[in-house]
Formats: structure tokens, sequence, C-alpha cells
């Protein structure tokens, strides 16, 4: 265990020596996207075919002595999900991307023994090559700050961390500033909370550590509970000495001596990872009692959640760590004064706890140099959906909307027309054409009514019904209420009830509005922030896409030839052969006919189930939307 | 069938994690991973052990989403309808899945107790949508012919 | 230091160490409707009709609001009538709507609030779901399909008698108030106090309703009824009938009883009385040979299955007495000499009585039970209203023969505090006022949760402890047992403030049950004999019992649960 900043700082120097002296490295993306796509066997691959070819190479950093050979290692996301399996080659810095097992051969082959660029699986991209990975234009637009770690280091590894500068903040914070500097320099910075409304790290950190109360708590959110958002997934799996560091600084800045690490259940990678990396802090001595000699101490829990959005919310998780339901409660008393265990807590998200390290080491000026005059910093987003470039990346608050789909996204998938974004998930809004050029920062989405949250952002296309995405966010909200308050509980399951009629072609005049008008009683009405937000999606597509509503209600007309209750199913005549195959397969006996001629569909027993197109051998059955 | 319940599980449980009320979910996790469910004696157990009321755990076990006070299948699947498999139709690979093991929303269990066929809110693996999760491994970009073929495979390894 | 202020509605208003907002407001007079909210639990801001509006018109709940100096809100506005409207209509399209035949049928605050915002219309579906009602209680009835998730029930059952028989169970529209399993309530830890069913302001839990087999038993002409009415019923009759709150009328009770068809009507004070002579000989028992110690009063029906479940280490020291209930009615159907079918009836402020009347240790010798049936205030005042009783105008009645007398020291048993004082009468030789003066200044009165005194009986320094709550209880016994505190004798009701506030009593706020105590202390005053050993009648017929007969009509055990 290390007793002092000194041997801290020694080792680094050796592990960073050995790191220097790789001849070359060989990075295998294991994040989740390119795993489910086969990396590891990839990975593995890659061993045997060195083993067979003699090439000396090693799995993990050689300390003493230093090898000269061939680094095969996996790394966490590189965010390219869509491209993967990804492989990049270091120092060169080539990204082979959709890579396969037969690949494995020829990499090493011409790659590791050839020293050449395997061209075909560099990515191309209108007929250019993109050798480097930098040079793709999916990176070329994206600052990766907070991610800068996540596709080069081996997360298990707290030596490959230390190597590259990690816990040089936590030195910094223990023995060259006192507590008030570090909340100074983190309030000076202007970093706002990542996870939802953006409230100032500084000034919330300010206040617990004005409290004047023995026992605090640091605890980080990782109930990344929104679907389409993977962003903490990636810091917690991929780089958790970068959050666990902050998290230390911001006990020390606090006084609070204790930590809680809130993590999804759904994501039991980062959750072994964040275990690791406790075990090995504490084992290297930059955490547990008397860091690194300084007599400070910070221990680190981690509870794993169980399945609840709403517990999200920070009054609702520190129930949930304290062993209750999560159901948010009244505030005041904040969290800050009456948090976890009724004591004093610093609450915030995975990637605000991620920037605290490189505020500290590169100070607040450095930090406010990136992004706009009142969102600092960086903003990692987790891009899905109909886009072409679909994974996780990082750019500067206040980025347009334009830049992150067209030229990080490479624009819509199979030729398709833009039409929405939802940013936010289900506590957040559509943005539509007309904000494509909108900065991404928080002021400037709130002032359309969307907001950050917690940075998914989810890309549709003129095939997809803005009702149904509606329609499907208040199925979730409602879904995950708490129950506690009637508003959400009930007001969330009035709406979902007339989102579902109106789908299914049964809306009735009337309808928008009483949409709008219990929108706004959840919203003004609500306890928590949740309930406060559950009507976003529903009142932001309405706002934008009343025609759809109102052809989805007058007209019972999908315009995006999406919700299947508004099909209509028919017979083509001209290709009927009267085989009766499909009379037979149809569960209500809506189709009739004389065998050898033609069949019809009885519109009004329909029930759109599709059976009838499966079973028909001529494909004389068709599906339209056009009445 | 389930044998009688080891309560061992729960007392290492609450050695882990200590005897106190903050403790309940982590020592309901572990009992749902062992038990792969809430068996109802574990109950009046807990309450004794952590001075917890029953009703308060019951409270507790049901408002979170991955306790099942039912019996689990050998196989728990999750199909994700998160927006981004949602708009990459995971509502058909769910349906196909429900059909082929003869599995509704109210009856998630088969009857062999092989497979348990559920929706998860999202499983952060979007830019695989749409996405299964069985287990714990996931299954990238399915498609109900897909699924099907996962349970049969699934299926051979039971029998094999 | 500067007074604060705070305008509300255009009122200034002080504002004076208030919890929150409302409690500001409706100490100027306005009232600011909440189904979730009440002084005694903690703030639960569920239910969002008792919102406000700031001057920027932002809105929140005056529950969990901190009132500010110079702060500016308005109560009433056009925004906050139409949201608090869609909030009842959303609560209403999720209940079921037969208001005439619930038991809450004009004592219902969802009820009173449609009829306050003039609701005219619910413009949802109503689509409550359609549970059966849990009536394996014999206490209370549970009907989820009037709930509207308020939470008092629950906050009552942990936070002030930390029973904890109900919480909150499932999640979203799903979410419902339930026991362990969803299962009977009967099952259940629940110890029938009744809490629950006084703080709800919907017709989800009520009293279990006894009153049609009494009215059965009251037609019969070949059954002679006997009746007896508990301390706390006499102070809890006045609203309900127009009369002032906490005027003590058993006189006008007695006429409305023998009106209604009752044979024999008596005072369970008398059954204090013998609970008295009793409990205090077994305390100087215990004191004098070093029994178990401390004691425990057994008044409490609630009290005794709490302790059955939850501290079966205590049971030998909780009291053998029965409770003056069913020490008078074991007496009462003992020395029934008639020729008809007896049926005994009590009139209680208290739900758990039901129960208690239902317990194996509580049979006659014919094999019925001691106390028939319990009726509760409710029951009773809803039975006189049926047969159209004036009993405003009624005139005062005497108690029966031959169980007519009574003292003031059995009449205070229906407060918190007052066992104690009835006992520390008993003990003490001067009787006079100035004397009995002093017993009442020993710090065992008044409505606090917790009380303690010290007192000197026979050169020994006794020290007594008063508690009314569950979980004043347990707080006191957890400190008992880690060796904390120290005492000889500890009066324990589960009702906070004791029977005046019973589960069975219509609903009494904290204002409400200071009336009734100064009622209760009221009718002692008029008494001529205050202690328990004044009462001759009950000193001789004590006299005339041989130790086991005292043990069969006057004692019992427990068991653990």
């Amino acid at each position: 265990m290390l007793k002092s900043r000194e041997q801290l700082q020694a080792l680094r120097e050796t592990l960073l020596k050995a790191i220097n002296a790789e001849k070359q490295r060989i990075i295998v993306c294991a994040g989740a996207g390119c795993v489910s796509k086969g990396a590891l066997k990839i990975y593995k691959k890659f061993g045997e075919i060195m083993s067979e070819k003699k090439v000396n190479f090693s799995l993990e950093l050689q300390k003493e002595p230093h090898s000269d050979g061939v680094r095969l290692k996996e790394s966490g996301c590189h965010g390219f999900c869509e491209a993967g399996p990804l492989v990049r080659i270091e120092p060169q810095g080539w990204l082979y991307v959709k890579v396969k097992e037969e690949d494995c051969e020829e990499i090493v082959e011409k790659t590791v023994i050839g020293g050449k660029c395997v061209d075909r699986l560099a990515y191309s991209e209108n007929g250019v090559i993109y050798r480097e990975q930098k040079e793709v234009p999916f990176y070329k637009s994206q600052t990766r700050i907070v991610l800068s770690n996540c596709d080069k280091i081996d997360a298990s590894s707290i030596e490959e961390y230390v190597a590259l500068g990690g816990y040089t903040a936590l030195e910094k914070a223990l023995f060259d500033m006192t507590a008030d500097e570090i909340v100074k320099e983190i309030t000076d910075s202007g970093l706002r909370g990542r996870g939802g409304g953006g409230f100032p790290a500084g000034k919330k950190w300010s206040q617990v550590a004005a409290q004047k109360c023995a026992e605090k708590f640091v605890v980080c959110n990782g109930d990344e509970g929104d679907p389409g958002a993977f962003m903490d997934r990636s810091v917690m799996e991929d780089d958790p000495h970068r959050m666990i560091e902050g998290m230390i600084i911001a006990g020390i800045a606090c006084g609070a001596s204790q930590g809680y690490i809130y993590v999804r259940a759904e994501y039991p990678k980062a959750v072994a990872r964040l275990n690791l990396a406790i075990k090995q802090a504490t084992e290297l001595g930059v955490m547990g009692d008397d860091i690194l000699g300084s007599g400070k101490s910070f221990h680190l829990h981690i509870n794993k959640g169980a399945g609840a959005f709403v517990c999200g919310e920070g009054s609702a998780l520190t129930a949930s760590i304290e062993g209750k339901r999560g159901m948010p409660r009244t505030k005041p008393p904040r969290t800050v004064e009456h948090g976890l265990f009724d004591k004093p807590t610093v609450l915030n998200n995975v990637e605000t706890f991620a920037n605290v390290s490189l505020i500290i080491n590169e100070g607040a000026a450095k930090f406010k140099a990136v992004g706009t005059e009142n969102s600092s910093g960086t903003k990692t987003f987790a891009l899905t959906g109909n886009i072409k470039n679909a994974g996780l990346i990082e750019v500067p608050m206040g980025t347009t909307l334009r830049k992150v789909i067209f030229d990080i996204g490479g624009g819509m998938r199979d030729g398709k027309k833009f039409k929405a974004v939802q940013i936010g998930g289900p506590s957040g809004g559509c943005l539509t054409e007309e904000h494509l050029d909108l900065p991404l920062d928080f002021d400037s989405l709130k002032k359309v009514g969307a907001i950050i949250g917690s940075g998914g952002l989810v890309v549709m296309d003129e095939h997809t019904c803005m009702v149904e995405v509606a329609r499907f966010f208040m199925n979730f909200t409602q879904h995950e209420s708490c129950g506690k308050c009637v508003p959400c509980r009930e007001g969330t399951k009035r709406m979902l009830a007339i989102l579902n009629r109106i789908v299914e072609g049964r809306g009735e005049d009337g309808d928008i509005e009483m949409l709008e008008e219990l929108g706004k009683f959840i919203s003004d009405m609500s306890l928590c922030g949740l309930g406060k937000t559950a009507a976003g999606p529903v009142l932001s597509t309405i706002k934008y896409f009343k025609d759809e509503y109102k052809a989805h209600i007058y007209d019972k007309h999908c315009p995006a030839n999406a919700c299947q209750k508004l099909k209509t199913i028919k017979i083509d005549p001209e290709l009927c052969k009267g085989c009766s195959k499909c009379a037979r397969h149809c569960p209500v006996l809506a189709i009739s006919g004389e065998i050898k001629k033609t069949f019809a569909i009885d519109q009004s027993k329909c029930i759109k189930c599709g059976t009838c197109l499966d079973a028909c051998p001529f494909g004389a059955i068709k599906e339209s939307w056009n009445g | 069938m389930q044998d009688t319940i080891d309560y061992s599980v729960l007392d290492a449980a609450i050695e882990e994690f200590g005897a106190k009320e903050s403790s309940l979910i982590a020592v309901l996790q572990r009992a749902q991973e062992v038990y792969r469910y809430l068996p109802a004696e574990i109950f009046p157990y807990l309450s004794a052990k952590l001075g917890i009321s029953e009703a308060k755990i019951y409270g507790v076990a049901t408002f979170y989403e991955n306790f099942s006070l039912e019996k689990k299948g050998k196989y728990v699947i999750k199909v994700c309808d998160g927006t981004a498999c949602h708009v990459r139709h995971s509502v058909p690979i769910l349906e196909a899945l429900r059909k082929e093991l003869g599995l509704s929303a109210e009856k998630k269990t088969t009857d062999d107790g092989m497979f348990t066929v559920e929706t998860v809110s999202c499983l952060g693996a979007c830019s695989s949508a749409p996405a299964v999760m069985v287990n714990d491994e996931i299954y990238p970009t399915m498609n109900p012919d897909k699924a099907i073929a996962l349970v049969i495979s699934l299926q051979g390894v039971k029998n094999a | 230091m500067d007074k604060k202020f705070m305008t509300i509605d255009g009122k200034t208003v002080e504002i004076n160490g208030e919890r929150n907002i409302l409690e500001v407001a409706r100490k100027a007079g306005i009232d600011i409707p909440a189904f979730c909210y009440d002084p005694e639990l903690s703030v639960y801001g569920a239910c969002r009709m008792c919102v406000f509006e700031n001057e920027r018109g932002a809105i929140d709940a005056s529950c969990s609001a901190q009132p500010r100096d110079g702060m500016v809100i308005k109560t009433n506005t056009p925004k906050l009538r139409k949201y608090r409207k869609t909030v009842l209509e959303l609560l209403l399209s999720n209940h079921c709507r037969d208001c005439t035949v619930c038991p809450k049928n004009n004592k219902c605050k969802l009820q009173e609030f449609a009829l306050r915002y003039n609701l005219s219309d619910v413009r949802f579906p109503n689509d409550y779901n359609d549970a059966s009602k849990d009536t394996s209680s014999y206490s209370i009835v549970r009907d989820s399909k009037k709930c509207i998730l308020c939470g008092k029930c629950v906050r009552t059952c942990n936070e002030i008698q930390n029973v904890g028989a109900i919480d909150y169970g499932f999640r979203s529209s799903k979410m419902k108030i339930v026991t362990a399993f969803d299962g009977e309530i009967a099952n259940s830890p629940c110890v029938g106090c009744g809490q629950c069913a006084a703080v709800c302001p919907v017709g989800a839990i009520t009293v279990k309703d006894d009153s049609e087999k009494v009215w059965n038993a009251l037609s019969d002409p070949n059954t002679e009824v006997s009746v007896q009415v508990a301390p706390a019923v006499r102070v809890a009759l006045g609203k309900e009938f127009g009369l002032k709150e906490g005027e003590p009328l058993m006189g006008k009770l007695v006429f409305a009883l023998k009106a209604l068809g009752f044979d024999k009507v008596y005072d369970t004070s008398l059954g204090a009385d013998i609970t008295i002579f009793e409990e205090a000989a077994e305390f100087a028992d215990r004191l004098a040979n070093g029994g178990v110690m401390p004691m425990f009063t057994s008044c409490c029906p609630a009290w005794i299955k709490h302790a059955e479940h939850k501290h079966p280490e205590l049971l030998n020291n909780i009291s053998t007495c029965r409770s003056p209930m069913q020490m008078f009615a074991s007496v009462i159907k003992h020395e029934y000499k008639g020729d008809k079918k007896h049926v005994h009836v009590a009139v209680m402020p208290c739900t758990a009585k039901k129960f208690e009347a239902k317990r194996d240790e509580f049979t006659a010798k014919d094999g019925s039970k001691t106390v028939d049936y319990v009726l509760s205030t409710q029951e009773i005042i809803a039975m006189i209203k049926t047969a159209g009783i004036n009993f405003a105008e009624a005139e005062n009645c005497p108690p029966d023969n031959p169980f007519e007398e009574f003292t003031g020291g059995g009449v205070i048993f229906g407060v918190t505090g007052g066992v104690t004082e009835a006992v520390l009468r008993f003990v003490s030789k001067d009787k006079s006022d100035k004397a009995l003066k002093e017993i009442a200044y020993t710090g065992v009165r008044g409505l606090k949760g917790v009380k303690e005194a010290t007192v000197k009986i026979a050169g020994k320094d006794v020290r007594i402890a008063v508690v009314s709550g569950l979980a004043n209880a347990d707080a006191l016994i957890e400190k008992i047992e880690k060796g904390e505190v120290k005492y000889d004798f500890i009066e324990v009701m589960a009702c906070p403030t004791g029977c005046i506030n019973g589960g069975g009593q219509p609903r009494a706020e904290l204002k409400d049950r200071i009336l009734r105590a100064d009622g209760l202390y009221k009718a002692d005053e008029a008494e001529v004999k205050r202690a328990s050993d004044e009462n001759v009648l009950v000193k001789e017929m004590l006299s005339k019992m041989d130790k086991h007969l005292k043990h069969e009509l006057l004692h019992t055990t427990y068991i653990k649960r």
C-alpha cells in the first residue's frame, strides 16, 4: 500500500515507462456493442494466431522487465458501435471496422508483422478510405475528454489508469489545495450536473461543505434508466477510476468520508468493474483510511438498483440505498441538508464526477474554455435510432444538433428523411428540423421545452409515428411512476389511455385538448421531478406534430405508416389465386371467398394481425395506410 | 420442485451487508439470485433478522421490477423494449417468443420452469437494437426468427 | 426577536414556528383542503390538494413548503381551483362511487371536497379495481375500492403505533395499501386499534359494524340484553347530536339505551373500580414480594395483542388483571339470575375490544362470550339515530341496579394517565380535595405521549411511566431493555391520548381530544366518591369472592403470537 504522494509518483513513472516500451498495441473494443457482435472471440483469435506465429506479445502491462513486444488488450467502448467489432492499432492509430474472426490472421500478418495497414478493414465513406481513427468523420467532430480513456485503457487495471495520469488530481486535492479551494475550483469551472436539470455542481458542494455535521455522504447516481442512454454505463465499465477519483475528491472537499455508488442492476459488468476498482484503489492506498498518508479517509460502497426508473430521482435514490421503496419525498429538506440517512449529501451523477479530475488537473479556466458561457465542458450523448452511425459520442456543450446528427452520426439510415430527435428520454421532448441549428446546451434546450437529461438522443425518420413515440414514453412513465402522488399516478394513466385510443383509431374530438390540459396539470402539480417532466414527450409532440395527432383522430390515418391498427389489409384480386389459405389462417374469420376465385377481407372484422400476409403463398395480400 | 429453504444463504447475506434496514434490498437481491424468486417463507425470517415489518418487505419486493414473488425460469429472456429497440421493432420478437413458448403478458414462465419471458425498459445495448438478454448475455440485432432459433438452441442445451 | 409575517390571500399572518405554510394558513382561518396531511404524521405530499400559488405563479404544496418572512401567496386562484378539481376528478375516476351505501357517507373528505369545489362531472371513465372487501378482522373492514392512497393509515400504523401491519405495495397505478403478501389483515400483526380507520378520510377503512346483531338481540322477547358503557364514550357524543364536543353525556346516553330497548344499562366505570382494587393489590404484591417488575397495565386490548406479537418476553410483566370491560362483564354474567337468555353488550370507544371479546380466555360458564357484542361509539350513535331518539333533549338517567355505583376514579380511565391517577387515589389514605389535587399534579395528567412521575407509596419511591401510542410504548420498552431508564409501574394505552381518541370514537382532532379529556375530569369532579376504594358496592362484592373465583372472573393469561 502506498503511503505517500512520492510513492504514487514513482509508481506512475515506472508504469509509464512500461507502456512506452510497448512496440505496438492491438486494442480490441470490448464495449457492449462490439462484444455482442463477437469482439471477445476476435480477441481470443488474435492471441491464438500470434502464439502460432510466435509473435512476441503479452496480454498485460509488463512492469519489470519491460516488454518491447506487441500488447494485445481489450479496452472499453470506442463509441463507434455501429461499425463494430472495432480493432485499433497503436501507435499508428489505425482503426479497423466490422472485423471478423477470419480477418485476424491478415491483421497479424500484414499489420503486426508487416507493419502495413489493411485498407479493406479501414472505414470508408463515399469512396474515401480513412485509415486513422482521428480522421474518421465520426470521431473528427468530437472532443473526447471524459471518454478519453475508455478506448485506451484496460479498465480492469488500475495501473493503466495511474500510468496515464490517474489520481494526479487526487494528489493535488490532498496535498496542494484546501477544501475551500477545491470547491472554488469546481464552482469556477461552471460544471453543471450532467444527470438532469444542470444544477451547478460547485454550488451543491459548497452547500454540503457548509453543513456542520460530523457525518456526510457522497453519492453517485449511476441509475441510468432512460431508455436510449448508455453514457454512464460506458464510464462505469470502461474508466471506473475516473469517476471514483472524482468522488474521493468530492469527499475531501465536502468533509465526507463515506460514499455510495448506486448502479442499475441491469449493468452487471459495471457493478463488477466498480467492485474491482474499489478493491484496487483501496489496496493501492488511494482510497480507504489515511489516503497516501494524508490523514484523510474515504470509503465507497456499491448499491445495486433493483429495477425502478424513479430511483434516478435524488430522494428516491437515497431511499433505495436506505433499503426502502424508491418513492420521492417532498422538499424541503433538500438533499444537501438532509440526504442519505438524513445526513448532508453530495449527489451527482457519473459523468459529473468523471469531470472532476479534469477540472482539478487542468484548472477551471481551461475547462471553461470548452463549451458555452453557461454550459462549460463537454457532454456525452448516446446516439441511437434511425441513424447511420449509432454510438457513444462526446462533444463540446453548444455543438449543434445538425453537427451531431449529420457530421458525427453520418445522417439518416437507409437514406430516409430526418424527422425528429428525442432528447432527454421520457423526461425530455422532441426536437425537429427547425431545431437542427440549436446548440445543445442546458439553457438553449430549456428554451424549446426539452432538457439535456442524461443525454440520450434517439433519432427518428419519416416512418416513425410521433403519436406512437409519445404513447411509448407515456407507457414507460406510467409503468415507472412510483404511484405516490395523484397527478403522476392517475394523470399519466389517463393520458396513456387516451394515447392508446388514438393510435388504435379510436381517438375522439377533444382528445388533444385533454392531453394538453392533463399534461400541464401533471407538470405543475406533481411531487417530484420525474412527474413534473412526465408529460414532456406528449406536450412537445403535440406542439410540433399536431397534424399527426389530428390525422389519427379525425381521419383514422397514420401519416408515418406505422400504427398497426390504422392500416388496411387488402387482397390484390390480380394476384389472388383463390387457394383459401388466408381464410383458413384468419383468426377472426374475416376472409371469405370461393375456391379458385378471388378472396376478400371484411374490413369490419379484420383485427390487422397480419397472419394472412404471412400465410399467402402468392404475395397477394398487402398492407396500406391510405384508407 | 423447490426443496426447503436454505436459510444459510440469507444468513450469509445478512452477515455481509449487516443486520440493518438498509441491507434489505441487497439481501433480497441475493435471495432472488439464489432461489430465482422470493419465497414467502423468507419474509418472517428477514422481518425478525432485520427488524422490518413483513408488510414493508412485501412493499419493497413489489416496488422493484427485479424481484419476483413467483419462481422464474432457468433462462430468463428479457426482450428490450427501450426506445431504440422499440423503433427497430422489438414487439414482434416478444410476441414470437411468447407464442413459441405458450406464454403471455400474465403467464411469464413456462410450466417446465425452463423459460421466463419478460420485457426490460432498456438494456443499454441500443446500438445493437433490437436486443434480447438471456440471463446475463446480450444477443444483438434480433428478429422473431432468430429469437425462436435461440430458444430452440437453449432447449437443445437442456436435452443434451 | 423580530416577528415574521407572510401574506396569504391578502391577509397578513404571523409566522410562529409552524412547520409548514398549511399550518400557518389554517391558523389564520384559511382552510386549505388536504387529504394526506395530518399534523401528527410525517409529511407525505401525495394528494396535491393543498397547493398554493406564489407571486410568480409557481405552484407548490403548502404541506411541505416552508413559510418565509415577507412571502406572498394565494390559495384560491382560478388555476388552483381548476387543478384541485382535476385531482378530485382523477381520484373519483378510480373510486367506487356508491356513496349512499358507504359507511362514510356524509363523513367522507372526498365527498366533502367534491361538493366544496362544485364538481358536476367526472370526465374520465370510472374504472376502479373491483376488489372484494377484507372483512377478516373483528375490528375493521378494509375496502380498497374506496382507497385514495393518501397513506395516512400506513403512517399511523407505522409511525404512531409501530405495528407495521400495513404498508405501501406495488407501484404506479397498481399501487395499493397491503399487508404482507396482500393477505387478510386478521393474519397480520394488526392490533385492531382502529387508528387507521380513524384517520382514513374516505370509506377505505371503517369500523366493523356489529349493530345488526345487537338489533336482533334487542328485538327478541326471550333475550335479556344488558349493556355496559365505557367512560370515554360519554364525552364523544356531543358533536354528533348537536351538543358540545367533550360534554359528558352519560345520563342522556343511559336514557337513549333504555329507549333502544336495553334491559339493563351499566357504567364500565364500575368495572374500572374493580380493576383498581385488583391491580393495586397485584402491584403491591409484586412490589412487596419481589415479583416481576416493572408491571405494565392490562386495560388496553390493543396493547395486549401488540405485546403478544412484539414483546413476548414481557408477558409476565403485564398485570394479570382483565380489562375493566371484561371484569365487569364476567361479574355481570356470573351474577345473572334471570330465566331468559342473557346477552351482554359493551359500548366502547375502541375497536380492539371487538377482538378482545372474541378471545378464548373470556368465556362465561354457559359457554357464551362474557361480552357477546362490542359496539363502538360510532355504532351506538348510528343506532340512536336509526331509532329516531331525540338525544339532545333526552333526560338524564342513572345506571341500573344492581351495579349502579361507581367512582370518579373509574371515570378517568378514559384518558391517558387516568388508570395511574386512579391507582394513586386508591393507595392514598387522604381522600381530601387537596390530596386529590396533589395527585393530579404529579405529572400523570396531560395529553403528552410519554409522562413520568415518582411517588411515595408505603415509604418507597415508586417510578411511574404513562405512555399512549404504541410507538411511544416500544421506544420506552427499548430504553428499559437497554437499561437506560427504570420504572416500577407503566400504564400503556395504544391510542394516542387514550380511549377518548379510540378507534371507535367519532374522529377527534387534537383540539377535540383536549375537550374530551376536560369532559372526563369534569365528570370525575361531579362524583362525590372519587377513589375506587370508596366504592362500597365493589368492596362488598370482592369481599364475598374467594381467591379461586377472583381468579376465574377477574384475571387472565396471555399467549405468544
